[in-house]
């Protein structure tokens, strides 16, 4: 029972984070209709940032302090992303499609190797924190502290975010632009303004992920790459630019997962590839999404 | 503004395509005998590289499908190589093909039946996903393929034994193989020139060009993409037949999405709206390749940035830009 | 003999009712124009026909066989092709590939990959005959990117027609094209139609082109057909006035 129960909350863990990642990107999409491929290096990013300042440069500090010094990789996601949207994505809109995919793909090859020039090509841990927090009793096994902040923030996260499109003004003039471009800009809207808020919070969530989940375990090069497939199974799931979808994704392929790993261990990422072709023969669009 | 019809039959089109082919060949068939035996074993890698981007560009240049995922076939047709091989006990160049056409046949057929239901950003995702899934598997069943030792392959003999590498393998690999994988190259270009000028390659750029028209004047759009998608990837996966006896030994990293990068790269390099851009730029890549690496070990970097520079500001490309100034040139004469 | 029958078709999209319950038919050897405003239901109609859409209800016979689920190639093979109202070509193939194309798609020749187009010089002849009936000839290698509006809009014609079709559907083959040279588009579209005996119907919102060049005059509103009769009757029939045509009897 205790081990079903620590599947259950592994894969929890696993949804919260790829709900943060793959809803930064559907809310990108929804907005600007754009994909951006680099979007998975920003989740990286943002891993290694929190990973330099918890493990690197504040070693040594309180839980406290550490603990606060772990948004600092979505910031930092953030910042990069209000910087590359101005400059790198929107000469592309008005571009055929291949180009946008391109020079997003350039841009992946690009942060992959700035990430290696700024911290190397090995892994940087900041397991002080996640071993600072200590451990739980489930039932009659132990399971790490640290892994239910990550599933609390991915929760409030969640939480945070319907309430910012749905209660907020700016949530108001988010939908408006993604519902109906032309429109809203006839309306007074800022276009350039929304696009580059919308995309800046993107980035900011894929940060977050990275963010967190880095104390439990360490950034790598190539996790990004990694993380862009993996959100890309929970868009096709959940259907892009919903994030109610990316939510029940993020769930689904947290749970598929965590069975292939346990069962199939070998082939755990052809498994959840056929959970993902699966649902687009059924439902093309996905389950929440726009056909 | 006028431009020359594409596909008009005009006296002498083939013609004027073999004008510009011949001597190029003649050229390339000089390579051997005028240059040291290092070059000539570097352009084979370029040829080789050449018809892989030839095949990737069938899907983009003129189906109007950028995949991210096209190392997966070079790699099919490396390790049904490299398998061969070590199972087969066989060492026929010609088999080795015959086994790389099969296997990349069987991949991009079932891959191409999941991708070609899907555009743009889901069919490259899609494409890069499946090839991870290659890629981890080719690590996790490291019993069958090595894992990141990878797979020898030795020196094949051609021709069905008629050629072997029996003395120097430098020699062999610079003047026999050479040639070998330059009539290969030529055939390789012939059938794909062919293709791209036959009705079924106009019907891909139609459906390159508008999707719905090309639904309205009956063409079954899925089906033609499919059969590009196999053409493409038998393509690249010949391209990695021919690669693994040079480099003698496989490893998963053909199959990383980085590779996926650098044919997408050469392409774009080379310019993808042209026929004879890809393999221009396979070739000037490989160069770049083998005498960049040795100054920077952020290789990616530079690749990314010069893709996006490419992107902004150059998006023809080589053949594309080189064009242009031609036909400027010739004005102002 | 009627080609076309719809009965009792039927398209929602979300609240709105686009098509509601449309027994709409088209006899052999007509030309027919669907006239309404906007959002009458009329472009609607023709994709549920055409195949791009399925309805939510009804049935559509042409030629007596039940067409309601076929695929659009099902359908073109049947013998019904359109033209599109936002002028939709190959851009970056040439007038004479555009045509070329069609006729190839149509002979079921595009799978072909191991022969060079340039060799079947039927297929090409036959495009230059069509592009010559609809007075393309001229332009036949330049881009269809680079020709003007008019011809744009013929070629759209042209690329349906070469289908070889027995009913072609237009969706406002003059919009978007200037006063002076609408007649003789229409002048051209109607000498091929009437000379090879094929069926058409026109959705067209200037009042001129339709009175001049239709048999009969199908006016929709709101989803349903509000009349349907020959050019006389639908000048006479009050509510088709008072609805659509207004007191100047032109379109703006």
């Amino acid at each position: 029972m205790d081990v079903l129960l620590i599947h259950l909350i592994n894969a929890l863990l696993y949804a919260s984070v790829l709900f943060l990642i793959a809803g930064g990107l559907s809310l990108i999409y929804g907005v600007m209709r754009i994909v951006n491929l680099a979007h998975g290096n920003l989740y990286a990013f943002g891993a290694y940032v929190t990973a330099w300042t918890v493990g690197t440069v504040a070693a040594g500090a309180p839980i406290g302090v550490l603990l606060l010094l772990v948004p600092t990789g979505a910031f930092a996601a953030a910042l990069l992303g209000a910087f590359l949207e101005p400059t790198l994505l929107r000469p592309f809109y008005k571009r055929a499609e291949e180009y946008q995919l391109l020079v997003t793909f350039g841009l992946l090859m690009i942060l992959e190797d700035v990430m290696r020039f700024f911290w190397g090509p090995y892994p940087l841990s900041a397991s002080t924190l996640f071993e600072g927090f200590g451990s739980l009793s489930v039932g009659d096994s132990i399971y790490p502290t640290y892994n239910f902040l990550v599933i609390g923030v991915g929760a409030a996260a969640a939480i945070f975010l319907w309430a910012f499109i749905y209660r907020t003004k700016f949530g108001v003039v988010l939908r408006a632009t993604s519902q109906n471009m032309r429109m809203a800009s006839a309306l007074g809207v800022n276009v350039n303004r929304v696009y580059v808020q919308a995309f800046t919070l993107g980035c900011f969530m894929a940060g977050l992920g990275g963010a967190i989940i880095v104390p439990s375990q360490s950034a790598v090069l190539g996790m990004g790459v990694d993380a862009l497939v993996l959100a890309f199974i929970v868009v096709v799931i959940g259907g892009l630019g919903s994030l109610e979808g990316a939510l029940v994704g993020a769930l689904i392929v947290g749970v598929v997962r965590e069975a292939g790993i346990t069962w199939f261990p070998e082939i755990e990422l052809a498994v959840l590839y056929l959970a993902a072709a699966t649902v687009l023969l059924v439902r093309p669009a996905g389950l929440f999404g726009r056909p | 503004m006028s431009v020359p019809a594409g596909f008009l039959p005009s006296a002498g089109s083939v013609g004027r395509a073999l004008r510009v082919a011949l001597p190029v060949a003649v050229l390339l068939a000089l390579v051997p005998v005028v240059l040291p035996q290092y070059q000539a074993i570097l352009l084979a890698y370029g040829l080789a590289m050449a018809i892989g981007a030839l095949g990737f560009n069938l899907l983009l240049g003129y189906t109007g499908l950028l995949s991210f995922g096209h190392s997966a076939y070079f790699g099919v047709g490396a390790y049904a190589v490299a398998l061969m091989v070590k199972y087969l006990k066989v060492g026929s160049m010609e088999l080795f093909l015959l086994g790389a056409i099969v296997a990349a046949v069987a991949v991009t057929a079932l891959f191409g039946v999941v991708c070609v239901r899907y555009t743009r950003i889901f069919f490259g995702i899609l494409t890069l996903a499946l090839s991870q899934v290659l890629w981890s598997l080719a690590f996790k069943f490291f019993w069958v393929t090595g894992g990141t030792d990878g797979l020898r392959v030795p020196t094949p003999s051609l021709f069905g034994g008629l050629v072997t590498g029996g003395g120097d393998k430098i020699t062999f690999m610079s003047h026999a193989y050479y040639y070998y994988v330059l009539v290969v190259f030529c055939v390789c270009v012939s059938l794909m020139w062919v293709v791209v000028n036959s009705p079924f390659g106009m019907a891909l750029q139609a459906i390159r060009d508008n999707e719905t028209r090309a639904e309205f004047v009956g063409v079954q759009i899925w089906r033609y993409r499919w059969v590009a998608f196999l053409v493409s990837g038998v393509f690249t996966g010949l391209a990695g037949a021919l690669w693994v006896p040079l480099n003698g030994l496989t490893t998963p990293d053909i199959m990383h999405w980085t590779f996926s990068g650098e044919i997408v790269f050469m392409t774009v390099l080379g310019g993808f709206r042209s026929f004879a851009g890809p393999v221009i730029g396979a070739i000037v890549f490989n160069y770049l390749k083998t005498y960049a690496v040795g100054y920077t070990v952020y290789w990616q970097l530079l690749l990314g940035s010069v893709l996006v520079a490419l992107v902004l500001s150059l998006p023809t490309g080589i053949v594309g830009t080189a064009g242009r100034l031609l036909a400027r040139f010739r004005e102002e004469r | 003999m009627n080609l076309l029958v719809t009965q009792d078709l039927v398209k929602s999209f979300g609240d709105v009712r686009a098509v509601d319950r449309v027994n709409f038919t088209v006899k052999e050897r007509e030309v027919l124009a669907l006239i309404g405003s906007n959002g009458a239901g009329k472009t609607t109609l023709v994709n549920l026909i055409s195949g791009l859409f399925s309805p939510d209800a009804g049935r559509i016979l042409f030629r007596d066989q039940d067409v309601t689920h076929q695929s659009v190639h099902g359908r073109i093979r049947a013998g019904i092709a359109r033209s599109f109202q936002l002028v939709n070509l190959f851009d970056q193939l040439s007038t004479l590939d555009n045509v070329a194309l069609t006729v190839f798609a149509r002979q079921g020749k595009t799978l072909n990959l191991a022969a060079l187009a340039a060799t079947d010089s039927a297929v090409w002849d036959e495009a230059a005959e069509i592009l010559k009936s609809f007075g393309l000839a001229a332009k036949a290698s330049m881009m269809a990117g680079g020709i003007s509006q008019g011809e744009r809009k013929l070629l759209d014609v042209a690329v349906a027609y070469a289908l070889r079709p027995k009913l072609l559907f237009l969706d406002e083959p003059t919009s978007g094209v200037s006063t002076r040279e609408k007649a003789p588009i229409m002048d051209t579209v109607s000498s091929v139609v009437r000379s090879t005996g094929i069926s058409a119907a026109i959705i067209e919102h200037d009042m001129d082109v339709v009175f001049n060049y239709s048999d009969r005059i199908v006016a929709m509103h709101q989803g349903t057909i509000l009349a349907d009769g020959t050019p006389d009757e639908i000048r006479r029939n009050e509510s088709v006035i008072t609805t659509l045509i207004g007191t100047t009897g032109r379109d703006h």
